[in-house]
């Protein structure tokens, strides 16, 4: 099979063929293309059970189109470990947005193991957005441990809507240093025996550093969903929140587990979470439009996690 | 013939009668109203018309074109041409207006879904990717509901508050929307405690304490209803209040 076919069901062939996109492209452990850009430094290198990536955006480099990654495999069966080192240099800027694609997975375990620094005043934006089979036979473990030097800023939303997510366990942790702004975004729909775990975690310790942490998740049939979401801030005028919104539908069951800690009287974080079925009036309105239940209900779940 | 028969409509909550054996009748083509004031039961009459959860262990009856709607769920009754447009409208996170008002006609152009806000006021480029969310006042929300009722085009559509958080303004569109609905050949229905909204009916009905007391031409129901209703001598509680007949 050729891996080139990844991009296909990623759709990126726009961005693999413009000349100034940069992109890198992994197949199961092998580089299967990759272009980089000014300012970019890509080292990547092959180990026996995927890739080991260093990254440096140079000091001022803005990086004007989305670079994009593609993780995947087409295989049924595999293991995809990724390892990797990013440095986002003082006043940098990258928008990376990576595609990581599973469509054939029956047996698959996709691991990313991710250290990320964003230097002073820097900006990263990063979207993760997985394309899995309908079997359900996929593990993903993506971890990450981020630092914000003064002024950086960092969004990342992890995007889990096509097909099934089998077992996901994100674990993403963030300190945030003076005066820089986090988003930790999760959107996840699960079904099946589906097991969701999300495990996201910020560190306000610099004065006016703010941070937002949000999860939607919709589970059905027997799917479940664990959310853990932990804010903590220790230095003046942090700014935090925790924003939690789960649908359960069928058999399906979910948690949430806020944690925020304030450890400076001039810090403040609040936390929402809402658990429960699809709303009445939300349902009831759309069915007095002429929608069945379950079409409502669909409309309703697709714009929570759009 | 009616179009919508309601007869000795019986509706309790915690062992208190909100609908207290409520009789009307709709007559298809017309814009009515119906005005009372505050916990009248107005709002329970439309969600019980609906067939809104916890609105229907009713006794009594509900002809609509000839059928009882007593076993119909909200959709069948809405795609019966039955629908409701809410005193305070839903919120949905994330669900655009443009998808919203797709949803209450299928198969729907830009174009066509631009039409229907702009009959309503509001700008289609600004509005049409915005979500259905908090971000709208509640005046937008409002404006958005009518929108998609007029891209529905019911049979029947119940407006409760139409002007609840409404500027003066958009109160004469919300009015000419209500004409485009009648002439899309729409039986309206008003709910209000407003003489204002009740003007722009053809026919009204006055309703107290879960029941209709009076009914007919819209200016001796406003006539009666702002010197005897305002303010209302009595608790709209239909247990306390043993003099009916007084209104
Ligand atoms: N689900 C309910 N449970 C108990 N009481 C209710 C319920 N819904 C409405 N009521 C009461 O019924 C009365 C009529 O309410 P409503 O229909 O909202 O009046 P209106 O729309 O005319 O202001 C009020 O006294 C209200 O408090
Ligand atoms: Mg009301």
């Amino acid at each position: 099979m050729d891996n080139l076919e990844l991009t296909k069901f990623a759709n990126i062939h726009a961005a693999i063929d413009d000349p100034d996109t940069a992109h890198l492209v992994i197949g199961l452990n092998k580089i299967v293309s990759s272009r980089t850009v000014d300012g970019l430094e890509v080292d990547a290198q092959e180990t026996p059970d995927g890739v080991k990536l260093k990254i440096i955006v140079a000091e001022g480099t803005v990086i004007a189109k989305p670079v994009h990654m593609c993780f995947g495999l087409l295989q049924e069966a595999g293991i995809q470990e990724i390892e990797m080192d990013m440095v986002i240099r003082a006043g940098a800027k990258i928008n990376v947005i990576a595609h990581c694609v599973f469509p054939n997975a029956v047996d698959v375990r996709h691991v990313m193991d991710a250290k990320i620094s964003v230097g002073p005043h820097a900006n990263y934006t990063y979207l993760e957005r997985h394309i899995h089979s309908d079997e359900g036979g996929i593990t993903v473990v993506p971890k990450a441990r981020i630092e914000l030097a003064e002024g950086a800023r960092f969004k990342t939303d992890f995007e889990l809507l096509q097909g099934r997510v089998g077992v996901i366990d994100i674990d993403y942790e963030t300190t945030c240093g003076p005066d820089s702004v986090m988003e930790m975004t999760s959107k996840i729909r699960g079904r099946g025996d589906d097991l969701i775990k999300i495990r996201e975690t910020g560190h306000l310790i610099g004065e006016r550093s703010r941070g937002v942490l949000t999860s939607r998740v919709a589970v059905k049939d027997n799917a479940r969903a664990e959310v853990y979401n932990k804010l903590t801030a220790t230095a003046a005028y942090a700014r935090g929140h925790v924003d939690c919104k789960e649908i359960i539908q069928g058999n399906a069951s979910a948690n949430a587990v806020p944690i925020v800690e304030v450890s400076h009287p001039k810090a403040h974080i609040t936390h929402e979470a809402a658990l429960g079925s699809v709303d009445t009036k939300q349902l009831e309105t759309l069915m007095s439009r002429g929608l069945n239940e379950d079409e409502a209900s669909d409309l309703i779940v697709s714009g929570l996690l759009s | 013939m009616s179009m919508l028969e309601i007869k000795n409509l019986i509706l309790s909550a915690n062992g208190k009668r909100i609908l207290d054996g409520l009789s009307l009748d709709l007559h298809e083509g017309y814009v009515h109203a119906i005005v009372g004031p505050n916990g009248a039961g107005k709002s329970t009459l439309a969600s019980a018309v609906m067939g809104l959860s916890g609105y229907r262990d009713i006794t009594g009856e509900m002809i609509f074109e000839g059928q009882n709607l007593h076993d119909l769920s909200v959709d069948e009754r809405a795609r019966k041409g039955i629908t409701l447009a809410w005193q305070e409208p839903a919120r949905f996170e994330g669900l655009t207006v443009r998808k919203f008002i797709r949803a209450a006609a299928g198969d729907m152009t830009d174009q066509a879904v631009a039409d229907v806000l702009e009959k309503v006021g509001l700008s289609p480029l600004m509005h049409m990717p915005r979500a259905v969310d908090k971000t709208l006042s509640g005046g937008e929300r409002k404006k958005i509901e009518l929108a998609s009722i007029l891209a529905m085009k019911p049979r029947l559509v119940m407006l409760d508050e139409p002007d609840s958080g409404i500027d003066i303004e958009s109160l004469r569109r919300i009015k000419q929307a209500i004409t485009v609905l009648k002439a899309d050949g729409s039986t309206v229905l008003l709910i209000t405690h407003s003489l204002e909204v009740l003007g722009w009916a053809e026919h009204a009905f006055l309703m107290c304490c879960g029941r209709i007391l009076d009914k007919g031409d819209p200016e001796n129901i406003s006539r009666y209803f702002k010197d005897r209703c305002i303010p209302c001598d009595h608790k709209n509680l239909p247990q306390m209040n043993g003099d009916m007949g007084n209104g």
